[in-house]
């Protein structure tokens, strides 16, 4: 259980510092989804399973789509070619 | 472009007030003007004044040329700006002209003082964390009269099996009231800044025909993610309101549910599209669902609220704990919560999306 602590500890310093040194705003916040994933099993490890549910449906949920939604709004997000005929 | 050089010329002052009259741009800093630079023709007509220029320096002041070069470390820029200023006029002279190794400097600068910044804040917050008093000691400052209170009497006093529940909702809950009207203010303040009015002027026309573009095409009628959403959303909606039902006697809650409740909202939403939704879930719904759960709220604690927020008898019956009808207020105050957040969810996402509930 110590290793896997570790583990999940490491990965969210990981996620953490990955975060900043990514160029796509895309996956930076694919990747701030997996951090909060992540924060989610440790919360369970750490027995406060309201913080873990909390986290799951906020942090890996609501928050990345509302970052999506304004990566949208923006066009930081590059639509799909099949999509443009249909647009217009 | 002849000037007098000497200590004036060089000095910090003369290239302040240089800039404040708008001679020279401080980011191309070589007392070259922003205005001259854009055009291929004015640039290479500088490139070749500029090219003169450093032999008029030599020539004028011969005598103190070492004190002249270390006074001013313009020179060498300026032999270096002539080499791209020349060969490639850009639309961006500013950024790409060497005149701008200031900013360069003030970027490399920038980066290894952030660099320095974090490493400093890590430091200290280490040294901190390493006078903690140690997790779950019984000695640590914590475990004062106050938990020792709600741990002992707390299902006694509450009803409330759960004993974080019992907390937030019993002993504390003005907080948790403060908590909800900030969701609330917070959609209100997100609604002020994203909303499209109905009656705007002409340039709102266009940005509504575009929004309603986005609305019509955004859910694609994907057949996998309908499919999905059929059987992922009544088990999400049933989940969410278990965990708001049963705050008071197993984890979780009505943040928690809320949470849980909006998701699944905005999961079905992406599946099957506004239209569908906004019949069972418009502006209106939201206004009177979040208002009349807030006031519920206040006036059924607000006696507690009155008297300093001390904890009072509300005649309900406790019940048994372990029962759903159990704990008194807590269930109902759950209710709220939850529907409260869970609103504020889903106002959110409509409202990035489209602008409006």
């Amino acid at each position: 259980m110590k290793l896997f602590e570790c583990v999940l500890l490491l990965g969210l310093i990981v996620c953490a510092v990955s975060v900043g040194f990514t160029r796509d705003l895309l996956t930076s916040i694919i990747i701030f989804m997996s951090y909060s994933l992540i924060m989610c099993v440790i919360w369970v490890l750490l027995q406060s399973p309201d913080l873990a549910i909390t986290e799951a449906a906020v942090g890996a949920g609501v928050t990345s789509i509302l970052f999506f939604v304004t990566l949208k709004k923006i066009k930081a997000i590059r639509k799909e070619e099949q999509d443009e005929p249909e647009e217009g | 472009m002849s000037r007098r050089r000497d200590n004036y010329e060089n000095s910090r002052w003369r290239r302040f007030k240089r800039w404040l009259e708008g001679e020279i741009d401080p980011l191309t800093e070589g007392g070259v003007g922003l205005s001259k630079a854009p055009s291929s023709t004015a640039a290479s007509l500088e490139g070749t004044d500029r090219g003169r220029e450093p032999e008029e320096d030599v020539a004028l002041s011969p005598g103190d040329l070492e004190k002249d070069v270390a006074l001013s470390p313009r020179e060498p820029e300026k032999d270096v700006a002539l080499s791209p200023g020349g060969t490639e006029p850009d639309t961006l002279p500013a950024l790409r002209e060497p005149g701008g190794r200031g900013l360069r400097l003030y970027r490399k600068f920038y980066q290894i003082m952030s660099i320095f910044l974090c490493l400093g804040i890590i430091c200290v917050l280490l040294w901190t964390i390493a006078y903690l008093p140690a997790f779950g000691n019984a000695g640590n400052p914590d475990n004062n009269e106050v938990s020792a209170r709600y741990i002992e009497k707390g299902l006694e006093e509450t009803g409330a099996v759960n004993m974080v529940t019992g907390m937030i909702l019993d002993y504390r809950a003005f907080d948790t009231f403060g908590e909800s009207c900030v969701l609330f203010i917070a959609s209100c303040c997100v609604l002020v800044l994203l909303r499209i009015d109905d009656d705007g002027g002409s340039g709102d026309a266009e940005k509504r025909k575009r929004e309603a573009n986005d609305r019509v095409f955004e859910p694609k009628n994907d057949i996998i993610l309908q499919k999905c959403a059929c059987v992922l959303v009544p088990v999400i909606m049933v989940f969410g309101i278990y965990i708001i039902l049963n705050g008071h006697l197993s984890p979780g809650g009505g943040f928690s549910g809320g949470a849980v409740l909006g998701s699944g909202l905005i999961l079905y939403l992406n599946a099957f599209g506004f239209q569908k939704t906004e019949q069972m879930f418009n502006g209106r719904t939201y206004r009177r669902i979040t208002v009349s759960a807030l006031t519920f709220y206040c006036l059924a604690k607000s006696y507690s609220f009155f008297t300093g927020a001390n904890h009072m008898e509300s005649g309900i019956p406790l019940g048994t704990p372990g029962d759903i009808l159990s704990s008194g207020l807590i269930l109902p105050l759950n209710i709220c919560v939850g529907l409260v957040v869970a609103c504020t969810m889903y106002a959110f996402y409509t409202l990035f999306r489209k602008g409006g509930i």
